[in-house]
């Protein structure tokens, strides 16, 4: 192992957290070098207009993910089971490379609900503690969101979002999200334009009494420069967007948001190609003196640091801190250790309606974030007494492809194949149109993650093992949401509705969504969180961790918005607190 | 490593795909931006098998000429390009799940939820497979062939191996039983008839024709200035249309 000279600042992975960190931080002047295991990867030659829209190589072969032979998982729904690896990932497709999953990210960005921050105490204090289910382990976050606003609001800019207000200071706003928590500013773009099924969204929930929005999106729908001086251009619907990178510099990402102004300051450095294997600790294990890594070309590096970021994706920051010996392990048995608790996900479904042949949806005039949504089922927005469930869902209908290998849709009891199969198949395309759904997920005592006892990396090292299954609380929940996702889709106009309700177990195989959180959860104390409120580790106050692994449990949408305000959150107390005071707690356990 | 592009690396590992054979590097003070750069997938032309034996190519295609039949939709399967598609497929990273976790110990009893666990790739899993399924049919079928069978006889066939009524030889699950297998051709063949046709399926965009995906066309701002209208445009492929290279469309 060759030893290198000593930097600030090590980051562990160059995504979507991996790249702010390290541009805010080398802005505020410090030596940063950020250790990525893919390739370099940017929109000219690797998003290139000429091979990107290509159905086959990215979203059936998984071209530009981390593929499982380098790094996966096992997997089981319960503890009593023997879990076995994922040999080829479906129900989530973690990123690799610059970028990460950034890349090829959907982009629905949203903000949590303020009482998805007080969650635990909220929900006993309007329905008491026997309202909550059976082992139930949901808690409250060491944030606010009202500490988070700010930081919401500027990732939402430096990503260009594009959406309505619903909620400014306080002033409920005509044509956005009412239910939304309040916002300093405006969205920076302007919401996509609408396709039909949006349009017949919007007419169809407001007749119902909903509140239809415009889903935010990091689609943005005009020419947008960012707060760094990085320009993007509008999105054209080009319906390869979720599983691909953008050729139009129009999704926000790592590469169109963040990379052009990082790779220009020469006090960054960025190494690719290299898999950090291990944070290193000084004698004392309470201090972390690097890291570990390996190139491609199978050497060993030491790279001291003074300060040890981990932004390599929930599930491996989570995997790194196990396999580097950070904090104790949780133990379901017990309910006693923090590392590898909370393990949660989402819970999506939906319905489908079949329309007749004079509606031409067209989604292939899509966008990862078109859409139009509803948040009146949603965190805690309506009365949960009645239904007996915790939790909730938005209502989402959205136009992002129609790539045919994928998204081929055919009447129930339609054969597989011949004839019937294709006849059927001319006559539905491009007339039903899906009400989806994304569901909160909360978290349980025998819901976690730890280290398998069989199944190695091309290393040797153990994989990762996941516990997981949907719980009764979230599949009572899901039923009563996609009964709400029926109602809408009938009063579209649909000729059938085919209710498509979230079954158990969880299945390794179809695609379900990218939100793998909790495992190194925030918190308010060293028993029930791995890091405290600004994302310091507990035990190693010179390592901070990003991403969803922070959360408590997750809320009814997506990440990523929350994963970027957090970002910035654990920034802004990195750069005017803890470097003024360097290797110290900021918050006495 | 400036005067060494990825194309370079690339092209001296031939087909193993760019980020297993590139190395790692250094970046900093600006974007690594080469000029003509971008890493086009390779054209398949048909012509020969690059795995398929002969044999076997003949049972592909009179297998994806079942699933997908010709009839005024479209021409059928093997005239589609499936079988070219799948032999391509089979001969490069896909065909050996290059990409997968493919270590033991493989469980004898996986759980449903637990997806793939079987130790056969895709070469082995058709190799097998299709020896077994021509066995079946020699054994049924008085010594004759899939091909050979009537389109009846061969649809009643696929209908048992996907219902899982039909034993194939020795194989079984975890391994491969007749309706993994049914549904690994199934799956590939409809991946050939509706991927871009650089891949040499969806020949001329027959698959895209067939249910009005206006395939790559990158920008469809007219399509959202107006909703719900009825699309008329021709499809278009990331190797272009063949009326650009002088063809009908
Ligand atoms: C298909 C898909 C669709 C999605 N859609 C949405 C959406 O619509 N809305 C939303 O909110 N979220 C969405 N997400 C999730 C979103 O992409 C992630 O939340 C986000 O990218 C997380 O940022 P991150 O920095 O934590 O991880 P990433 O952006 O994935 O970055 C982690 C980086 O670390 C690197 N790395 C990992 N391990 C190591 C190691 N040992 N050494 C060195 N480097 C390492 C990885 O290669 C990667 O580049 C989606 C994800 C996927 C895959």
């Amino acid at each position: 192992m060759s030893r290198l000279p000593k930097k600030d600042v090590v980051i562990i992975g160059l995504g979507w957290t991996g790249s702010i960190m390290a541009h805010e931080l080398a802005q505020a002047g410090l030596d940063v070098v950020a250790i990525e295991r893919g390739p370099w990867r940017d929109t000219a030659s690797d998003y290139n207009i000429g091979t990107a829209p290509d159905e086959l190589r990215y979203a059936i072969r998984q071209d530009i993910f981390l593929r499982p032979a380098q790094e996966t998982l096992t997997a089981r729904n319960t503890p009593d089971q023997v879990a076995l690896p994922i040999r080829k990932y479906g129900s989530f497709l973690p990123g690799n490379g610059v970028g990460g999953a950034g890349v090829h990210w959907n982009g629905h960005t949203w903000r949590f609900m303020p009482t998805d921050f007080n969650l635990r105490s909220h929900l006993v204090g309007r329905y008491g503690e026997g309202f909550l289910p059976e082992h139930s382990t949901i808690q409250d976050w060491p944030v606010s969101y009202d500490e988070l606003e700010p930081h919401y609001d500027f990732f939402e800019k430096v990503c260009g979002i594009s959406g309505k207000a619903g909620n400014l200071r306080g002033a409920t706003q005509a044509g956005g999200n009412p239910f939304e928590g309040w916002r300093s500013d405006e969205y920076p773009t302007p919401p996509l334009k609408p396709n039909l099924a949006q349009n017949l969204f919007h007419k169809a929930a407001t007749e119902l009494g909903l509140h239809p929005f415009p889903l935010p999106g990091a689609n943005v729908s005009t020419a947008y420069t960012n707060p760094y001086g990085v320009r993007m251009a509008p999105c054209t619907y080009c319906g390869f967007c979720e599983w691909f990178g953008c050729a139009n510099y129009s999704k926000s990402s790592p590469q169109t948001c963040v990379l052009p102004v990082l790779m220009r300051q020469t006090n960054f450095e960025a190494r690719t190609l290299s898999e950090v294997t291990k944070i290193n600790l000084a004698p004392d294990g309470k201090t972390a003196t690097g890291v570990t890594y390996v190139d491609s070309a199978g050497r060993e590096w030491e790279q001291p640091a003074d300060l040890v970021l981990l932004c390599a994706y929930s599930l491996f920051n989570v995997r790194l801190l196990m396999l580097s010996g950070i904090g104790t392990q949780y133990d379901p048995a017990t309910g006693k250790g923090t590392l590898g608790r909370n393990y949660a996900y989402q819970t999506n479904a939906g319905s489908l309606g079949y329309f007749d042949k004079d509606t031409h949806f067209n989604h292939f005039a899509g966008a990862g974030s078109l859409g139009m949504m509803a948040d009146d089922f949603n965190g805690d927005v309506f009365d949960h007494g009645p239904h007996g469930f915790i939790g909730g869902a938005n209502l989402a209908c959205n136009s992002t492809n129609a790539r045919p290998i994928s998204s081929r849709v055919v009447p129930p009891g339609t054969p597989r194949w011949g004839a019937q199969w294709k006849k059927a198949t001319v006559e539905t395309a491009n007339h039903t149109a899906n009400v989806g759904s994304q569901g909160s997920s909360y978290s349980y005592r025998d819901c976690y993650l730890d280290l398998d006892p069989t199944y190695k990396d091309p290393l040797g090292r153990p994989l990762m093992r996941m516990t997981f299954d949907f719980k009764e609380n979230e599949l009572k929940m899901s039923r009563f949401i996609v009964d709400r996702t029926a109602e809408v889709m009938q009063a579209m106009g649909a000729k059938q509705v085919v209710k498509n309700y979230k079954r158990g177990p969880w299945d390794v195989v179809p695609y379900q969504t990218t939100h793998n959180t909790g495992g190194a959860v925030m918190g308010n104390t060293p028993e029930d969180s791995v890091v405290n409120r600004y994302t310091q580790h507990w035990d190693v106050p010179n390592v901070f961790v990003s991403g969803a692994c922070l959360f408590p449990q997750n809320a009814g949408y997506n990440p990523t918005g929350t994963v970027g305000a957090l970002t910035y959150w654990a920034l802004d107390a990195i750069k005017n607190r803890y470097l003024k005071n360097p290797g110290q707690p900021m918050v006495q356990a | 490593m400036p005067a060494l592009t990825r194309r370079h690396l690339l092209s001296a590992t031939a087909l193993v795909a760019f980020s297993s054979s590139a190395l790692g590097r250094s970046l900093t003070g600006s974007l690594p931006w080469q000029p003509n750069e971008a890493y086009p997938p390779q054209l398949v032309r048909p012509g020969g098998w690059y795995f398929l034996t002969a044999d076997e190519a003949a049972m592909v295609d009179a297998i994806v000429t079942r699933f997908i039949p010709a009839d005024d939709l479209s021409p059928s399967g093997k005239d589609a390009g499936c079988t070219v598609f799948i032999d391509r497929q089979l001969a490069g990273p896909y065909g050996t799940y290059e990409w997968l976790y493919m270590k033991g110990p493989f469980s004898a009893n996986p759980l449903p939820t637990q997806g793939i666990q079987s130790p056969l790739v895709p070469q082995q899993q058709y190799r097998q497979g299709l020896a077994a399924l021509a066995a079946h049919c020699r054994d049924q079928f008085g010594g004759k062939r899939f091909e050979q069978l009537t389109g009846d006889e061969q649809d009643g066939v696929l209908r048992a191996m996907e219902k899982n009524e039909l034993q194939l030889g020795q194989l079984k699950r975890p391994l491969l039983d007749a309706k993994m297998f049914f549904d690994l051709l199934l799956q590939n063949t409809m991946e050939g008839f509706f991927a871009d046709p650089v891949y040499g399926g969806n020949r001329d965009m027959v698959g895209w024709k067939m249910v009005g995906f206006p395939g790559t066309r990158y920008d469809f701002r007219d399509v959202l200035a107006n909703p719900g209208q009825v699309y008329n445009k021709p499809p278009v492929s990331i190797i272009g249309r063949p009326a650009w290279n002088g063809r009908p469309a």
